[in-house]
């Protein structure tokens, strides 16, 4: 225990003084650590063989499996032609620079959302209630309607109301959908994490006199979003690959542009370049949640409050 | 005139009465010690105070003004109402400096220079200068909790409320928290404290009052409620206190 030098007088620990200095004793590692550690070496590198061998193993049957198959030279042919495969690569990549935009539009509006109808929910005064049954409806709705449903309804129904000022630009209708699909996700995910901090934080705060919004603000929000960020990230990764479904509303992104190739030289190899491009960009995503993932549970095992 | 008047308070839970028409007054610069069982009602009358719970009746005067009154502004009351809980209750993603000022800066709108050095002063004064940019789960129990009372009193409070501060703490630590509570005492500050460390009640309060099932049985001076308690349940849970080696 590292107390502070200023401590008061009576912090003093009597026991500690009693004990032999640490510095004084040297250690030199025992015969038997030593065996241990050679026995603990001799059984990682047999760990490492035994993975690598049934790594081939594994790979070789699976490959092995597919290319005896009796359709295997048609599907190579449709879906793994190298020349298809340059030939579509560029259109492709230019489709995939609009899901990327599309993404990084939506996610931020998906978070502000999120975070507002989460936000609305925790309120408790009576004034509030139209504001929070509007928060429980939308999520309870919008959780429940397919998200390429959703595109449709938002896509061909905001331009049939036929609104001053409405947009039609199937990108920005697509965003919308986007969004409000996934805000009610975000908005259950950002409220459990809400709801996770631990109400004697809620108590300390007011008892500082700090009001329901300033303890949100300062208090809970900063907590529970720190604990919401590998499940937040793990949202992102699903919307990444969403962004697709935004093809049916006639843009030309990826999916878009890889159909618009199959249909011309009913070759498919331009969907495989897509699901590359796809799985480029989610897979660092999933990695970094992981990894997030990991740093959370580390923490929590040591006893931190985060 | 008393700080703090209670009259006649009612806490109910689902049909459980937790306090029993609880009569208290708090003179200003007095140190109250509640004493008594765990769920006796020591706890739920310093959140009753702190407005942190409801009443379901009687009343509760601060300065002379009902603060149970349903017009009253609870944070109003809280600004001048200082708590310190048994589990320290510090707010983990900030540094021990930005919780002690967070109040301060928030709340009573002062500067932020003027706030941290009137806090850097406050934790130099609890041996806790040197820990001013840690985080609190860097700190020992008892040096986060002498950062929850430097918070708490950052704000200068007319009135503190001290929850079983010492309950969470590991007997070594224990001597530095109560350290500073004596030190508070000694600069006149006004505070109830419910405590299960009888032999410090008894050394720094200056009424002690025993609580049993949500009533206020007994409540008198230290020596008296000690050494010769009137009330025989009183004197059943301090024999039980001394068979458990805690007197």
């Amino acid at each position: 225990m590292t107390e502070g030098e200023a401590a008061p007088p009576a912090a003093s620990d009597a026991s500690e003084a009693a004990a032999v200095p640490a510095a004084l004793v040297e250690w030199t590692k025992s015969d038997r650590q030593i065996r241990r550690e050679a026995d603990l070496r001799r059984r990682a590198r047999r760990s490492t063989s035994v993975a690598t061998a049934s790594t081939i193993v594994v790979v070789t049957a699976v490959v092995v499996l597919v290319t005896a198959s009796p359709g295997w030279p048609r599907v190579q042919e449709t879906f793994f032609n190298p020349s298809q495969f340059v030939e579509g690569l560029p259109d492709v990549w230019r489709g995939f620079l609009l899901n990327v935009k599309i993404f990084l539009i939506a996610e931020p509006l998906i978070l502000i959302l999120g975070l507002v109808v989460a936000l609305v929910r925790t309120l408790r005064s009576p004034v509030f209630f139209p504001l929070r049954a509007v928060a429980v409806f939308y999520t309870d709705t919008f959780r429940g309607i397919p998200t390429i449903l959703l595109i449709y309804l938002v896509g061909f129904g905001i331009p049939a109301l036929a609104l001053q000022g409405a947009p039609s630009d199937p990108v920005t209708l697509g965003i919308i959908a986007l969004v409000l699909s996934y805000g009610a996700y975000v908005a259950e995910v950002f409220r459990s994490g809400i709801e996770s901090v631990h109400p004697s934080q809620r108590a300390a705060a007011r008892s500082l006199a700090l009001s329901h919004g300033q303890t949100m603000r300062y208090v809970v929000v900063p907590q529970a979003v720190r604990r919401v960020i590998p499940p937040l990230l793990n949202d992102f990764v699903s919307l990444q690959k969403d962004t697709a479904l935004v093809a049916v509303l006639g843009p030309l992104e990826a999916l878009r542009q890889a159909s618009i190739h199959a249909a011309e030289t009913f070759n498919y190899t331009p969907y495989l370049c897509a699901a590359l491009l796809f799985i480029a960009l989610t897979v660092p995503m999933a990695r970094l949640t992981d990894h997030l993932a990991a740093r959370t549970a580390r923490r929590q095992m040591a006893g931190g409050h985060l | 005139m008393s700080l703090l008047t209670v009259e006649g308070v009612w806490k109910n839970y689902h049909h459980h009465s937790v306090l029993r028409g609880i009569d208290l007054e708090v003179a200003p610069h007095e140190v109250v010690c509640l004493i008594g069982a765990s769920g006796s009602g020591k706890s739920t009358l310093l959140r009753c105070v702190n407005l942190l719970e409801t009443i379901d009746d009687g009343s509760i005067y601060l300065d002379g003004s009902e603060i149970t009154d349903v017009r009253t502004d609870p944070d109003d009351v809280r600004r001048r109402i200082g708590m310190v809980f048994q589990s320290f209750n510090l707010f983990p993603h900030m540094t021990v400096l930005d919780n002690v000022t967070l109040a301060p800066r928030k709340v009573h709108k002062t500067r932020s220079d003027q706030a941290e050095a009137e806090a850097r002063e406050l934790l130099a004064r609890f041996g806790l200068a040197d820990k001013a940019g840690e985080y609190p789960d860097r700190l020992s129990g008892g040096q986060q909790q002498r950062v929850a009372i430097v918070r708490s009193l950052a704000t200068q409070p007319r009135l503190l409320l001290l929850d079983e501060v010492t309950s969470a703490l590991d007997p070594t630590l224990v001597t530095e928290v109560l350290a500073v509570i004596r030190e508070l005492k000694d600069a006149g500050m006004t505070m109830i404290i419910a405590t299960h460390e009888m032999s410090f009640a008894r050394d720094i309060a200056d009424a002690v009052c025993f609580l049993e099932g949500g009533v206020l049985l007994e409540h008198g001076p230290p020596e008296q409620i000690f050494t010769a308690p009137e009330h025989p349940r009183t004197r059943g849970f301090l024999q039980r206190v001394l068979d458990a080696g805690r007197l």
